[in-house]
């Protein structure tokens, strides 16, 4: 007996015109969700203003415009240690640089540097998470331990002890606070790949003749790309905070370059004497981790589906 | 008889659970244990046993989610055992599978068109321009309609899933369907509905099922000969009509007897086994039932009965009929 092949096509039920239905946009239904949770609108609104007042920053100095009210590196002994006034709306630090020019000028180095080292981290966790999640016995073994070693040492200890091999500088310290978060990526990649690996429809991937590479990349990882998300945004807090801690050990951006935690780093010593010198570096370090914070949380909420409102 | 399209020759599945350290198995679960059966081209096969007997392990060895053990699988006159990951991967359009869980199998991230594109795409079966038209077509095979065709796994019900997994494995234009319990999550009302389309499908486009399924009644409806597994070893084939009239094992008689009677003036005899499934890391020595047998013999619990062919087409692996060349 031969086997019948699936005979050919019914054009007159082809064409029984019926219309496509659009897709439910997955985006669409985040953002729904989002939009009901408050703090993360509001987070979601700081993080906004941070990224446009960083851009636009970057733009004027790249065409050579002077947009802030001062020149962020311009010092005047003759001024310095000024009280918040009308004309320095922070006051002006112990070399006379205005303080409300620094900290703008400052958000783009905080945002650049939280962006790339979770960047960094984000990509190569994933992919050793992957690899071990799906692969498995002994590559899993070698991957994990790895990571258990990086994750043994402090991470900030560990970001010190690189900057001290390898000098300071921003490149260097994207580098440091990069590496230091790779472990807790590869973990969470890992182990909800873990999970995701043992549902039917990764099998059923295989048996229709799937390549892993392509198993994991559209049935593994969109499954769970939301746990990425929301850690990544979290991340970002972190790393932004980690940027502050090295700039306050001197260890990161170098001066006359204005970083908020080389501000406050510089300024503790006058904390009696001018204390408007700290505070308001260390309100913008705040407000940042905290809109990432809230974000990360709303984004939580919004990518489970259970919670999701319909 | 017509053509053989699969013949499974002492295949056996054992998973190592522990190992000492010298990394020697000191625990090894035996989940297919020398089973030697074949599927004729266009029949139905039904795989009947209780729970852990190991007959999804071997429906998963025939789609390559588990490599065998020992044995060998001769599909088409073709032994899939000795081929390497590649070439056994050409194999894969030939033997599909539709799976338990409708609301596990199908991925929540990509729309059901998407779905049943997938596996013609990969295997490049159809130009990219006919792709859509064929998956409207197989769409409407399973009852499905083309406007759904955007629409999310978890917009459907449980059985309008079933269908989409249906239709994804049709889509390869496979030989054999291994059918994992496909109705087993489903209500009774759908489990009918499912049924009769996969006995439709079967005339329309020839196929050949492997039926799996923990009880006798569903296996009724759709096979032409079925088999039934204990503790990881057959102990029972035959065409469906003998086997339902005269069930020669005593298992069997059991897993019969357990079938619900519609009517309830008729009195039925129920056998009702004593004791739980002995655990198949330590299965008995000798016939794997002898600790449940309410027919047992004395040379039960010694050696391990053959499965021999005792009426046409009849086998039985069962010390009650005919002596053990041993």
């Amino acid at each position: 007996m031969k086997l019948k092949q699936i005979s050919p096509l019914d054009k007159n039920l082809l064409q029984a015109a019926e219309y496509v239905e659009k897709p439910e946009s997955q985006l669409r239904a985040m953002w729904d969700t989002l939009r009901q949770n408050k703090a993360a609108v509001v987070g979601l609104f700081i993080i906004g203003c941070l990224v446009l007042i960083a851009l636009t920053v970057w733009l004027s100095e790249l065409l050579g415009k002077q947009i802030l009210p001062y020149d962020p590196n311009y010092s005047d002994m003759s001024k310095s240690f000024v009280w918040p006034n009308a004309t320095h709306w922070f006051g002006t630090d112990q070399l006379g640089r205005d303080l409300f020019s620094r900290i703008l000028d400052g958000t783009k180095i905080s945002l650049f540097v939280g962006v790339a080292a979770v960047a960094l981290s984000l990509t190569v966790g994933v992919i050793l998470g992957a690899i071990a999640g799906y692969r498995g016995g002994r590559t899993d073994a070698v991957i994990m331990r790895l990571m258990d070693m990086m994750l043994a040492i402090p991470s900030i200890l560990l970001a010190i002890a690189f900057m001290a091999a390898f000098g300071k500088g921003l490149d260097k310290a994207i580098f440091a606070i990069g590496l230091v978060s790779i472990p807790e990526y590869a973990r969470i990649v890992r182990g909800s790949i873990l999970a995701v690996k043992e549902n039917d429809y990764v099998q059923a991937a295989k048996i229709i003749g799937n390549r892993p590479r392509r198993i994991i990349r559209k049935h593994i990882l969109p499954n769970v790309i939301s746990v990425i998300v929301v850690r990544a945004t979290l991340g970002i807090s972190t790393a932004v905070l980690d940027t502050a801690a090295l700039g306050f050990l001197g260890l990161g951006v170098q001066p006359p370059f204005a970083e908020w935690g080389d501000m406050l780093g510089r300024a503790r010593g006058f904390i009696f004497t001018a204390p408007y010198t700290l505070i308001f570096p260390g309100i913008a370090i705040t407000i940042t981790v905290l809109a990432f914070n809230l974000l990360g949380d709303g984004l939580r909420d919004a990518l489970d589906p259970k919670s999701r409102i319909k | 008889m017509s053509e053989v399209l699969m013949d499974m020759q002492n295949l056996a599945k054992h998973f190592t659970l522990a190992v000492n350290f010298l990394g020697k198995p000191t625990a090894v679960l035996k989940a297919v244990d020398d089973v030697s059966f074949s599927i004729t081209k266009g029949e139905a096969f039904g795989l009947v046993g209780e729970s852990g007997c190991g007959k999804t392990t071997l429906g998963k060895i025939l789609v390559n989610l588990y490599s065998p053990t020992s044995g060998k699988i001769f599909f088409a006159g073709k032994d899939l055992t000795v081929l390497n990951a590649e070439q056994r991967r050409a194999y894969c359009k030939d033997i599909q599978m539709i799976f338990q869980d409708p609301y596990a199998s199908l991925n929540p991230k990509m729309t059901i068109g998407d779905i049943i594109a997938e596996p013609i795409i990969i295997n490049r079966l159809l130009p990219k321009s006919q792709v859509e038209e064929r998956v409207i077509y197989l769409l409407n095979c399973v009852g499905l309609a083309r406007h759904q065709r955007n629409r999310y796994p978890h917009e459907f019900s449980g059985g309008q899933r079933q269908r989409v997994g249906i239709a994804r494995a049709l889509a390869v234009e496979p030989k054999l369907i291994v059918c994992d319990e496909p109705v087993s999550a489903l209500d009774v009302s759908i489990q009918a509905q499912v049924l009769n389309l996969l006995d439709d499908l079967q005339a329309e486009f020839g196929l050949t099922y492997l039926f799996i399924a923990h009880g006798l009644n569903v296996v009724k409806h759709i096979s032409d000969r079925v088999g039934v597994m204990y503790l990881g070893k057959l102990v029972e084939i035959a065409p469906k009509r003998e086997l339902y009239a005269n069930p020669l094992h005593p298992y069997t008689q059991a897993l019969l007897s357990a079938i619900p009677v519609i009517n309830p003036a008729k009195k039925k005899e129920r056998i009702i086994l004593q004791g739980d499934v002995p655990s198949p890391i330590n299965p008995p020595a000798g016939c794997r039932f002898c600790s449940r047998c309410f027919k047992e013999l004395q040379q039960c619990q010694l050696n391990a009965p053959l499965l021999q062919e005792v009426a046409p087409e009849h086998w039985v692996a069962c010390h009650l009929f005919g002596a053990v060349k041993a």
